[in-house]
């Protein structure tokens, strides 16, 4: 079977099915190749039942603590692993359903299977050859099945796995990566996390908050490592107090499997070697782009570093064909797949586009208490050579966070002295990740100092501690 | 909600085009279907029919008005019970300006047309400037004028991507000038976007070859050379026989390195950049360069040689040319020209100078107008050497003559004084001895 398309998408993750409906919204003919399930590792394994898991994390939380609020709960606050796991999986299901759904609303068509460019222009979907995770949702009705299939551009976008490291390498029985962490069979008392990154603080809160202990590994010096230090520092402080273990400057270097549990040596930077043994080990060392069984090198398309090379409008170096979202490339998030994808198929149409400025793309990590930040840390717009304004506002002075109690957090914003230009904002604390927004919108429409001092915040909200922070920056701060 | 009526593309190229008429007067009620307006462009006529049904509310380009930029707003219609005086007062703040700008990027332009006119025009009478926050205080900062930049950004916005390019390419107009003598280049208008382009051609039947470094330097120096700087040019015809002559004695005596080769091979080349150098120092007004508040008037002669190389060309520089003797200049220039094609020239090596020679004379060339290569103030365009009809006395001859041409920036060197850099240039290269003193 043959069949000619405009714009073919290898991959159903978020940039893959955004990409696609975008796609057929400029009038393309569009198909998109998914060999496991739709919405990919961020609606299936990732960014969402991680955030089911942490809602039930966090109401449990609350529950336990409701004596602070004048509130109590008769008997013994109590969870069982499986149910909270059966909601993350319903909620998962739930959207699978309905990116099928709005393919399908669009006209896209869905091939099942696995793609492998066999020349410029054409792709050959087969049986898939890696296992797929279970459990799966089912494979949505209606979908084409393997065979030859032609389209004028394709666009890869089979997103990245998580990395292994050496030695370390992940058996999904006692060293875990996000797969097994997320629909774990029972629930452990006591766990590793080697990483820092938002995969693994995310899970390492989780499993403390349900009061297993944690012990999180990191390499670095400092946790969280691509945010901004002041944030990372108050983060650190209120992980701990709520009981995580935090090593950093330390490294995990060797693992020994015990029967029911795992042994891990742990050297820290001035080479002293400890062993601490705990139910189960998290790798969370961050991921790989998936470049491998697409025919790309015979094709000689350029990669780097196992991501593949694109000029910011998803151009390859082989003319017809495109990749976007984590396999082109960091920062490897859904929002920026979705947004290169969009800009990609805008460009393939000949709409007049730039391609995106990643210091414009926020990044939220959803850990008890979340970070969110966009654009450049203050080491960063330092070592950039701006001459910096830097507010900063803590929780403790905003009445809404006093209200709901959360007085633990920090609101950063960094500005070019020169010219008022928003370079960075950074914040942790009370549902941070939902406030963000309010910055990458004004960072989008390039707005300095003086506009974001002469906007209206609603009172009494989060949101002040924004308007606070930028006049923190200009020395005009009022609560502080 | 009022209905934007906007300006049609006839075809995917179209960026501009002329509203021919109305057929529709403000206040008439629209039905769908109905004809509203005539379109045309140098090619076609179009008609433009309503979609949606109401009240045409405003008219917002005339009819009989040229070069209306595709997607500009034209006409509002208010729809059923929506109050047709409010939609027309509201209709009146969506300038042209915005829209026009899209199409001109500043700095990258093949020539002026007139979409400059209809970006600035409108402008100019007051209608409001979109621009980021950031762009508004970096323009601000650095003087220059927001109406004279293209805007890049969302519906026209100038955002700050577009203050930097205007700041880089010195195209935008610095506002309220210090002095009157303060030359300002107006924005250039943009060609057509790549996509644009491309278009034009069946796909697949072109290879696309990315630009390296060098060719995007050469089409960003010669646009700029050419835009900023007024060319002004004078040609003669060189006698070369009394030059050839002295060429091959020189050459025939030359002394014998250790090797068995002679030292120097002089070419004609090289007695072109000694007579250049020594011209300058006669006519010292000419040995210039051009800044915006002096003239750089020059102590020595340093020419540019443009060489040609896979890919491009490099002009690297032949210093106080009028002080090295003819050997030496030739020996210098094989250096240089060997390294520039191996691309291992220094920066130092190939930038700066007063003046430069590009000679074609190799290809058979009769005559050309070479581009002026900032900071020089002069270029002279080489022909090839060739036996020509004269007439000497009245009787006809036969003399080896070769055609040269100065481009001047007529800033710095005008027209009678390139004709006496020119003249000084012709008796030294028809008399050759006149270099060695």
């Amino acid at each position: 079977m043959s069949q000619a398309y405009d714009i073919l998408i290898i991959g159903g993750g978020p940039g893959g099915y955004v990409t696609a409906i975008r796609a057929a919204q400029l009038g393309f003919k569009t198909a998109v190749v998914e060999r496991e399930h739709l919405g990919g590792i961020c609606l299936n394994w990732g960014c969402i039942p991680t955030k089911a898991l942490l809602r039930s994390a966090e109401i449990f939380h609350q529950a336990t603590h409701a004596k602070d609020y004048g509130l109590s709960l008769e008997g013994k606050m109590g969870f069982d692993i499986a149910d909270i796991v059966k909601r993350s999986r319903g909620v998962s299901g739930q959207l699978n359903g309905g990116v099928g759904f709005l393919l399908k609303k669009n006209k896209v068509d869905v091939i099942w299977g696995e793609a492998k460019i066999t020349k410029p222009g054409e792709v050959v979907v087969g049986k898939a050859t890696k296992p797929a995770v279970q459990p799966q949702h089912p494979v949505p009705k209606g979908v084409l099945g393997e065979g030859t299939y032609t389209a004028k551009h394709i666009i890869v976008a089979t997103g990245a796995r998580p990395r292994a490291l050496p030695g370390i390498e992940p058996d999904k029985k006692l060293i875990w990566t996000y797969f097994e962490a997320m629909v774990p069979d029972f629930m452990p008392k006591s766990l590793i996390v080697m990483g820092s990154g938002a995969i693994g603080i995310e899970f390492a809160s989780f499993y403390r908050s349900l009061g297993a202990d944690v012990t999180v590994v990191e390499v670095m010096p400092q946790i969280l490592p691509v945010e901004d230090a002041d944030i990372a520092a108050v983060a650190r402080k209120r992980f701990e107090k709520l009981g995580m273990k935090i090593m950093s400057s330390a490294k995990v270097t060797a693992v020994k499997k015990n029967a029911n549990s795992v042994t891990a040596t742990i050297v820290d930077e001035k080479g002293t070697a400890q062993e601490i043994t705990a139910d189960r080990l998290i790798s969370a060392v961050g991921v790989i782009g998936n470049i491998e069984g697409l025919g790309l090198e015979a094709l000689g398309v350029k990669t780097d570093r196992g991501c593949i090379v694109t000029d910011g409008l998803g151009k390859t170096n082989v003319p017809g064909l495109y990749a976007i979202g984590d396999v082109a490339g960091p920062p490897m998030l859904a929002h920026k797949a979705e947004h290169e994808g969009v800009l990609t198929v805008e460009a393939i149409k000949g709409l007049h586009v730039h391609a995106m400025d990643k210091h414009k793309i926020p990044g939220c990590t959803y850990c008890h208490p979340q970070i969110a930040s966009v654009g450049l840390t203050e080491a960063k717009a330092k070592d950039a050579g701006y001459t910096l304004k830097v507010g900063r506002f803590p929780f403790m002075g905003n009445g809404k966070a006093i209200a709901l109690g959360e007085p633990d957090g920090l609101v950063k914003t960094i500005f070019d002295a020169k010219t008022g230009k928003l370079l960075g904002a950074h914040m942790v604390g009370a549902e941070v990740t939902e406030l963000i927004q309010g910055f990458v919108v004004a960072m989008g429409l390039e707005t300095t100092e003086e506009d974001l001092m002469h906007t209206v915040f609603p009172h009494p909200t989060l949101s002040e501690m924004m308007h606070e922070s930028v006049l923190d920056a200009y020395g005009r701060a009022i609560h502080i | 909600m009022a209905v934007e009526i906007l300006m049609p593309a006839l075809s995917p190229t179209m960026e501009k085009g002329n509203l021919a008429k109305w057929l529709k007067k403000e206040g008439d009620r629209i039905k769908s279907g109905d004809i509203l307006a005539e379109i045309e462009t140098d090619k076609a006529t179009m008609e433009v029919e309503a979609v949606d049904e109401g009240i045409l509310a405003k008219i917002l380009v005339a009819g009989g008005t040229q070069d209306v930029p595709v997607n500009q707003v034209i006409a509002l219609i208010a729809s059923d019970g929506e109050d047709v005086s409010k939609v027309a007062s509201g209709g009146a703040s969506p300038a042209p300006a915005p829209k026009a700008a899209v199409a001109a990027a500043p700095s990258a332009a093949a020539a002026p047309t007139p979409t400059v006119s209809v970006a600035t025009a409108p402008l100019a009478s007051g209608a409001k400037i979109f621009a980021s926050p950031l762009a508004k205080r970096m323009a601000k900062e650095a003087g220059l004028d927001l109406s004279s930049i293209a805007g890049s950004g969302p519906h026209g916005r100038i955002v700050e991507r577009d203050v930097k390019a205007a700041l880089a390419g010195g195209t935008a107009k610095r506002s309220a000038p210090a002095t009157s003598s303060t030359s300002a280049a107006p924005a250039m208008a943009s060609g057509m976007s790549d996509e644009t382009v491309k278009k034009l051609f069946e796909p697949g039947s072109f290879e696309e070859l990315p630009h390296d470094s060098m060719r995007k330097t050469i089409a960003r120096r010669l646009l700029e050379a050419k835009q900023t700087i007024p060319h002004f040019y004078v040609s003669a015809d060189c006698e070369l026989d009394a030059l050839m002559a002295a060429r091959e004695a020189i050459n025939a005596s030359a002394p014998k390195g250790a090797d068995g080769k002679p030292l120097y091979k002089l070419s004609v080349n090289d007695f072109v950049i000694k007579a250049l150098a020594v011209a300058l120092m006669r006519v010292p007004d000419a040995n210039v360069t051009w800044t915006e508040n002096a003239m750089l008037k020059h102590k020595h002669a340093d020419v540019g040689v443009a060489v040609s190389i896979p890919g491009g060309l490099i002009t690297p520089i032949v210093r106080k040319a009028e002080l090295k003797s003819l050997s030496a200049i030739s020996n210098e220039m094989k250096d240089l020209a060997s390294r520039a094609r191996n691309r291992k020239l220094k920066p130092d090596e190939y930038q700066g100078g007063s003046t430069a020679v590009s000679n074609l004379g190799m290809f058979g060339v009769k005559n050309f107008q070479a581009i002026v290569n900032p900071p020089h103030a002069t270029i002279l365009a080489v022909g090839a050497g060739e036996q020509r009809a004269v007439v000497k006395n009245g009787q006809l001859s036969v003399a080896t003559v070769m055609t040269v041409t100065f481009s001047t920036d007529h800033r710095a060197v005008d027209g009678a004084l390139g004709a006496e850099l020119l003249q000084a240039f012709k008796s030294l290269i028809e008399n050759p001895v006149g270099m060695l003193v």
